[in-house]
């Protein structure tokens, strides 16, 4: 059982009820529950975009995009069925914050959707969990069923004219299937390849429908906004970055382990205070500041507030939360080659410079990691990532480059210390091949 | 609702068939079932056996081809079976940083087997896997759905151990 | 839609809103280089080769997936969409094979070509390269996986274009791979259409491969010689010891009616012609039964003279001739003529596999559906038949229609046909039903039993503003002419009468029939013929039944047969032909053949010129392609007997006369091309070659002032355009009355009739196929 860790510094808004006994219905209604959702309810759809879009909450799935910006996109009228569907599939290497959601408080995302349906009058809501985690199958599947029982699912919700039915669905182990569109398919029962975009999902979406997709995270913070209002919520973020957001702190750490702290924190002291610094006295060589996808950060770059755009303006990206911290014993062509082999594990296959690149890629770091390559090898290898960027059918393919790219760029030193027969400086000693194909 | 099982010559237990029966039920689409299916049968069955394969494609009305093409793009999914635990090792990059890989190795070494490999007495499998959302309490491993955090080369024994007490105690 | 005006390199273009940019500019000669992008397919966006830069948008895109738009500004080549194209295809070669010189493809490979444009000739790649072995398919299919560069065209043409399902995507990432339905093997329709469609030489034809380079062929266009559908093929022939050996069939250019579909058989199925037991040598039967070689000129001597001795002792009434559904038009007319005029018999008849005299009478002026006309129709009626096993051509037109134009499919049938899976509306009816149907749907609630299903068919026809009606042999005389008449109350409707072989409904306007002339004149109004023919016997003749009924009672005394087996087709006890004294012309040693007294070798459609009909009315051009030592055309045959006769041959073949005709050199030898322009040049100026009685474009010209649809615009069809016959062809009436011959031959996709038996990939996929359903059915 996975818990929250938590530090003066955090704001248990998200996570006001973990621990307190949530999955059960009952206490999720001692504790507030299903309120937000009958308010929701009362103010109706335009009203319900509108206090989203004044939450300025971005999405917890990695690109951050406007949450009430993104549900306005979806037609009012529509020929196809609407649907809301929930992106539990958690798989961003350094990421571990949907799962306690789930865990601790699986009616915030029940309630979640309602409101969501609620907001673009949408007869079906889907939650999408990674297979992996199968425990929270079981407690989402109660959840579920739990407020059917008590018809805030099902027919006439809340005694009111609007019908709402909930799945929640599996998956079976592909991160691709976290990008929205290959969701929709996985959903559809095909293999997790994205789709062609335009149009985007609010607009034809699962099944055809317009639907809006959303991290867990994301409808999860939905009913909070409505339990302390949109301008309560804003103001507890920076500009443009409302609320707060569940970081996943990991790596080389004192205490790892999963805050909710408001947007914007500044980074160092994420690292040295939360975090409690790194262990053993040791040197921070570099930050990964929001799962694998998202270049890194050196030592020297962590005066930052973590919302989107000051990441952003960093040169990377707040992505999915996931702080994975690096300390100088690090070798960074091992990290490179580790993440690499990730995308190359969960390239889906459709496109060519995805589906050749990661794997060459794959290819030339582990020669590179083992001392088999030359100088031309390291430009090679950042040839081939900048020519992967921006072309490939969806985002994998970008998330693959774009790490490789920062990589090579900020430690090139290290890279060079691998060359010609000298290989890892940290594995000098034969190390096996690494195991995974 | 009908209690008529929707497949009489099922090869799964009388309680998945029926969750099957109504799973199909749930979608717009009956092939939306599908990866759901899939997992649950394995899940009984072990792995994803002609039967199984054949079964499936069945209730959804889809080929048998379009079941493999599926099940081939999921690695949970597998068509050979595994040990009764599978004890899937994460080294993605926070579990690396916190001694993924040194687990891996240990296992390897403790249960004696390959990657991907069954012990011989089919009570063990070992799979190095990728990142199982447990970074913050890395390294970590899974044993078939079962968590297990913050392990240690100690603490991984007990582990096995526990699982191996387990397997002894169900086999009697 | 309405058009829009778009920039593309500088130049103002302007398409329909909504074309995709890749088609938009490839109409304007603008040429965006693709892997996955195939017209007319789902649109994948995987390969990424299609990269343009669109202004204001910061990410290159793909024209494969972007609509053109109102004032759109566009770059299709520049340095930075070369670099993006380079680096894909570097990244493509990383673990391709670099084994052009082997490979099957080398020479037609796109890969190929575009490593050569973009010049992504110095190899990045050190790693080792991952190698697996090359997998047999299917008799007919092999696939390579490493040279497989995952375009995903063959995984759709064979579900979206065949609906066969049958190929599908395994694993993921850089293990993805193109898997089969039957895990190690193909289970399928064995059209052949994925390996046609393969950019690279991932899949290749077992019958092609390895067999020669590309260039090394000539390529001619012809049609196919198997069922009715007519589809243009072009053949890929190469010099072999003893001619021309066919190596390939397909249709890449997409310029026939046929657009790039072609079946297992007009794919592989030309291997008879390529046959060693063919017959390359005249045989005479001798006193002891035995077959003995002989030459040309005895054989024809021989054969001419006792046929002359029949006639002159016995009359014409005493000799039979039986045609063929597959040797040309002007074969089938001049064969009559032959009989009529020299042999003074009008006991001439073939294999009627439908009942075109009947569909003429009944069509008396209203249209007659083209091929053409089901690509892009908006809605078909189909009662009866099963085009997926018969008409595999027009199957592939109504699945494109209804997939790409949104036609709506009305089918009838007493099988579950597989067509139904693209039907709007299918009717399951019982077999002896079809009458009954026409009266149901002319208005007879009692005549059919009604029901929802039959009720809802009904009004939706009704309701259709436009409609192809398409029918099979269960459709006969009466049948048809009720069908026609129900069809003339709806509007703007087109039939088609769905015959079997390559040239069965040339065989019926060239008046292979006892009691019609060419053009269904009936004999006893045979003065419409005119001058050519003198005076004709007036009476009706003996049909092919009645032939074999008068051989049996010892009463036939000479039989011609040309490119048909009916001993076989009509299961004709041998005995019955000992006293007849029998003239075969055929390729092989057929149950008849066998039987005969002289056997000619003939070259088939494949070694000849000429022009067929296929069963729509759509008439196309026949060119020689390959050659055999040894065979003579049928043509020139018939024309020698008629010599040996003592025949005038220049009333035969009205050759030398005031005309425009041309030589097109295919008698002369497969190598024609430039003798094929030289005609088109001449035809086109009104001059005359000079021409030999041989040359099969000697008769045309009487055919197309005797057959008055058949007068189409000549050059149009030299050039190799199909030509749709415009009916006014209809000069008999009642046909409902006569008798009816018609043997639907059933064939299946892998087999047709008689020839299909020599073909061994036909014969190789039927063994290795299982009874089993089709994929996904
Ligand atoms: C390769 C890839 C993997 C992704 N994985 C996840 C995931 O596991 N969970 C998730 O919520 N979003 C994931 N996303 C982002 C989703 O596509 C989508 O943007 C998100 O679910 C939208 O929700 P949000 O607006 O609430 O962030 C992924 C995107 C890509 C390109
Ligand atoms: S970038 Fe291409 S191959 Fe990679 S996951 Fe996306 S679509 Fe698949
Ligand atoms: S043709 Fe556009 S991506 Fe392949």
């Amino acid at each position: 059982m996975a818990t929250l860790t938590t530090h003066p510094d955090c704001v248990p808004l998200i996570s006001y009820r973990f621990g307190k006994g949530a999955t059960n219905i009952d206490k999720y209604l001692e504790l507030d529950g299903y309120k937000s959702a009958r308010k929701a309810l009362e103010i109706g759809p335009e009203a319900i975009i509108n206090e989203m879009k004044a939450s300025n909450l971005r999405g917890r799935g990695g690109a951050g995009f406007p949450t009430g910006l993104k549900w306005s996109f979806v037609p009012k009228q529509s020929a196809k069925p609407k649907y809301v569907l929930v992106n539990g599939d958690e798989s961003e290497p350094g990421t571990c914050k949907d799962r306690l959601i789930f865990e601790h408080d699986p009616h915030a995302v029940v309630e979640g959707v309602i409101i969501a349906a609620l907001a673009i009058q949408a007869k079906m809501g889907f939650i999408y969990l990674r297979g992996e985690y199968r425990y929270l199958i079981e407690i989402m599947e109660r959840a579920v069923a739990d407020a059917y029982a008590k018809g805030f699912l099902g027919k006439k919700i809340f005694g009111s004219d609007f019908d709402l039915d909930v799945v929640v669905q599996t998956g079976a182990g592909a991160y691709e299937v976290g990008e929205e569109s290959a969701l929709m398919e996985s959903l559809e029962g095909k293999r997790g390849v994205p789709r062609i975009r335009p149009p985007f999902p609010a607009v034809v979406g699962l099944y055809g429908g317009p639907t809006i997709i959303n991290n867990a995270e994301t409808i999860a913070t939905v009913p909070h906004i409505f339990r302390i209002g949109a301008a309560e919520y804003a103001k507890l973020g920076t500009e443009r970055n409302g609320g707060t957001r569940l970081f996943c702190l990991s790596g080389h750490l004192e205490r790892p382990g999963v805050y909710e702290l408001p947007m914007g924190y500044n980074l160092r002291k994420m690292i040295y205070e939360v975090g409690g610094g790194i262990p053993k006295g040791r040197k921070l060589k570099a930050v990964v500041p929001g799962g694998s996808s998202t270049p890194v950060l050196t030592a020297d770059e962590i005066d930052i507030g973590m919302d989107f755009d000051q990441v952003g303006k960093a040169g990377s990206m707040l992505g999915s939360g996931g702080v994975v911290v690096l300390d100088e014993t690090v070798c960074m062509v091992e990290f490179a080659l580790r993440t690499m082999k990730f995308y190359q594990h969960e390239s889906c296959g459709w496109c060519i410079p995805c589906r050749e690149g990661t794997d060459w890629l794959k290819k030339s770091l582990t020669r590179l990691h083992a001392g088999g390559a030359v100088d031309k090898d390291i430009d090679d290898i950042r040839y081939l990532a900048e020519n992967m960027l921006g072309r490939t059918f969806c985002p994998l393919g970008d998330a693959a480059a774009m790490p490789t790219i920062g990589f090579v760029k900020k430690f090139r030193k290290e890279f060079e210390d691998h060359l010609e027969g000298r290989g890892c400086p940290k594995h000098r000693a034969a190390e096996p091949e690494p195991a995974l194909v | 609702m009908s209690t008529q099982p929707a497949f009489p010559n099922t090869i799964f237990s009388p309680a998945l068939a029926a969750r099957f029966d109504r799973l199909v039920t749930l979608y717009p689409v009956k092939r939306s079932a599908m990866v759901p299916m899939l997992l649950y049968a394995q899940d009984e069955v072990g792995y994803l056996s002609e039967a199984v394969i054949g079964e499936v494609a069945a209730r959804l009305g889809v080929s048998e081809l379009d079941v493999r093409n599926v099940i081939s793009y999921y690695s949970l999914l597998r068509t050979k079976p595994v040990g009764k635990y599978h004890v899937q090792v994460c080294t993605n990059i926070s579990c690396m940083l916190r001694g993924g890989n040194e687990l891996l190795e240990h296992c390897r070494r403790k249960l004696n087997v390959e990657n991907k490999g069954v012990t011989p007495d089919g009570v063990f499998s070992l799979e190095e896997v990728e990142c199982i959302g447990a970074c913050s309490w890395a390294p970590a491993v899974q044993v078939n759905y079962d968590f297990h955090e913050n392990l240690t080369p100690s603490s991984m024994d007990k582990v096995l151990a526990e699982y191996r007490a387990k397997a002894q105690n169900g086999a009697k | 839609m309405a058009d829009v005006t778009f920039t593309v390199d500088g130049r103002k273009l302007t398409a329909p809103a909504g074309t995709l940019l890749i088609e938009a500019c490839r109409a304007h000669g603008i040429e965006i280089p693709a892997f996955c992008y195939y017209p007319g397919l789902s649109l994948q966006a995987a390969c990424r080769m299609c990269v343009v830069r669109l202004e204001k948008v910061p990410k290159l895109q793909t024209a494969c997936t972007t609509p053109v738009a109102e004032g759109m500004v566009v770059t299709t080549e520049s340095p930075e969409i070369a670099q993006a194209r380079k680096a894909t295809i570097e990244l493509l070669l990383g673990n391709h094979p670099l084994d052009c010189p082997v490979c099957d493809a080398g020479g037609e490979c796109e890969l190929q070509d575009m490593t050569f444009r973009y010049g992504a000739h110095e190899s990045k790649f050190v790693e080792i390269k991952q190698h697996r072995e090359e997998q047999q398919w299917s008799p007919v299919v092999f696939f390579d996986r490493p040279r497989c560069i995952l375009c995903y065209r063959c995984v759709r043409v064979c579900g979206e274009g065949m609906d066969v399902w049958a190929l599908g995507i395994q694993n993921r990432g850089a293990g993805s791979v193109i898997a089969p339905n039957k895990q190690d093997h193909l289970e399928c329709e064995e059209c052949g259409m994925c390996i046609d469609i393969c950019p690279v030489g991932a899949l290749t034809s077992g019958p092609y491969r390895y067999k020669t380079r590309p260039w090394e062929m000539s390529h001619v266009g012809t049609v196919c010689a198997h069922c009715g559908d007519g589809c243009k093929t072009t053949l890929g022939v190469r010099r072999a010891n003893d001619g021309m050996e066919i190596v390939r069939g397909d249709n890449r250019d997409k310029s026939g009616i046929n657009g790039d579909f072609l079946c297992i058989k007009g794919r592989y199925g030309f291997d008879f012609a390529n046959r060693e037991d063919r017959l390359t040598q005249p045989l005479i039967r001798q006193e002891n039964g035995e077959f003995k070689a002989v030459s040309w000129f005895e054989a024809i001597e021989y054969a001419g003279k006792r046929l002359r001795e029949i006639r002159d002792a016995k009359g014409g009434a005493s000799i039979g001739v039986i045609g063929s559904n597959r040797t040309t038009n002007e074969e089938a007319y001049l064969l009559q003529k032959f009989a009529r005029t020299v042999l003074g018999t009008n006991n001439v008849d073939h294999h009627r596999t439908a009942d075109y005299p009947a569909f003429a009478a009944a069509l008396n002026g209203k249209k007659e559906a083209s091929l053409r006309d089901f690509n892009a129709a908006k809605a078909i009626l189909l009662l009866g038949n099963d085009p997926t096993e018969q008409h595999p051509g027009l199957a592939w037109q109504i699945r494109t229609s209804v997939r790409l134009h949104g036609a709506r499919l009305y089918a009838a049938n007493h099988e579950l046909i597989k067509l139904r899976r693209q039907a709007t509306s299918f009717l399951h009816i019982r077999e002896g039903d079809y009458a009954a149907l026409i009266g149901y749907l002319a208005g007879d609630d009692k005549a059919l039993e009604s029901n929802g299903v039959a009720r809802a068919f009904r009004e939706a026809i009704r309701k259709e503003e436009s409609l192809l009606i398409v029918f099979g042999a269960e459709f006969r005389g009466r049948e048809i002419e009720a069908l026609t008449k129900f069809g003339a109350s709806l509007s703007n409707v087109k039939f088609a009468c769905l015959g079997d072989y390559a040239n069965s409904r040339g065989a019926a306007d060239m008046g292979l029939y006892p009691d019609l002339l060419p053009g269904y004149v009936p004999v006893s109004a045979a003065v419409q013929l005119g001058e050519e023919y003198g005076a004709l016997p007036a009476r009706a003749g003996l049909d092919l039944v009645q032939m074999f009924d008068t051989a049996e009672r010892g009463e036939l005394a000479a039989l011609y047969v040309v490119a048909a087996n009916p001993v076989s087709r009509y299961g004709i006890d041998p005995a019955s032909l000992r006293n007849t004294f029998v003239i075969a012309q055929d390729m092989f040693m057929t149950e008849t053949a066998r039987l005969a007294n002289v056997i000619l070798p003939a070259a088939n459609l494949y070694e000849k010129s000429g022009t067929v009909t296929n069963t729509f009315g759509d008439l196309q051009l026949v060119k020689k392609a390959a050659d055999r030592g040894g065979v003579r055309t049928d043509f020139e045959l018939i024309v020698r007997l008629a010599t040996a006769m003592g025949a005038d041959v220049k009333k035969l073949v009205p050759f030398g006369k005031q005309g425009v005709r041309a030589d097109f050199g295919q008698a002369r030898g497969a190598q024609s091309g430039e003798a094929d322009r030289h005609g088109v040049w001449l035809a086109a100026h009104h001059l005359e070659p000079k021409l030999s009685p041989f040359d099969p474009f000697a008769i045309f010209d009487e055919i197309q002032r005797l057959v008055p649809a058949y007068d189409v615009p000549r050059l149009d069809l030299l050039a190799g355009n199909d030509q749709h016959l415009h009916s006014g062809l209809v000069q008999i009436a009642n046909a409902g009355a006569r008798r009816d011959l018609v043997l639907p031959s059933n064939d299946t996709l892998f087999s047709s009739g008689t020839l299909g038996r020599y073909s061994r990939t036909l014969g190789s996929v039927m063994e290795a196929r299982k009874p089993a359903e089709t994929a996904a059915d």
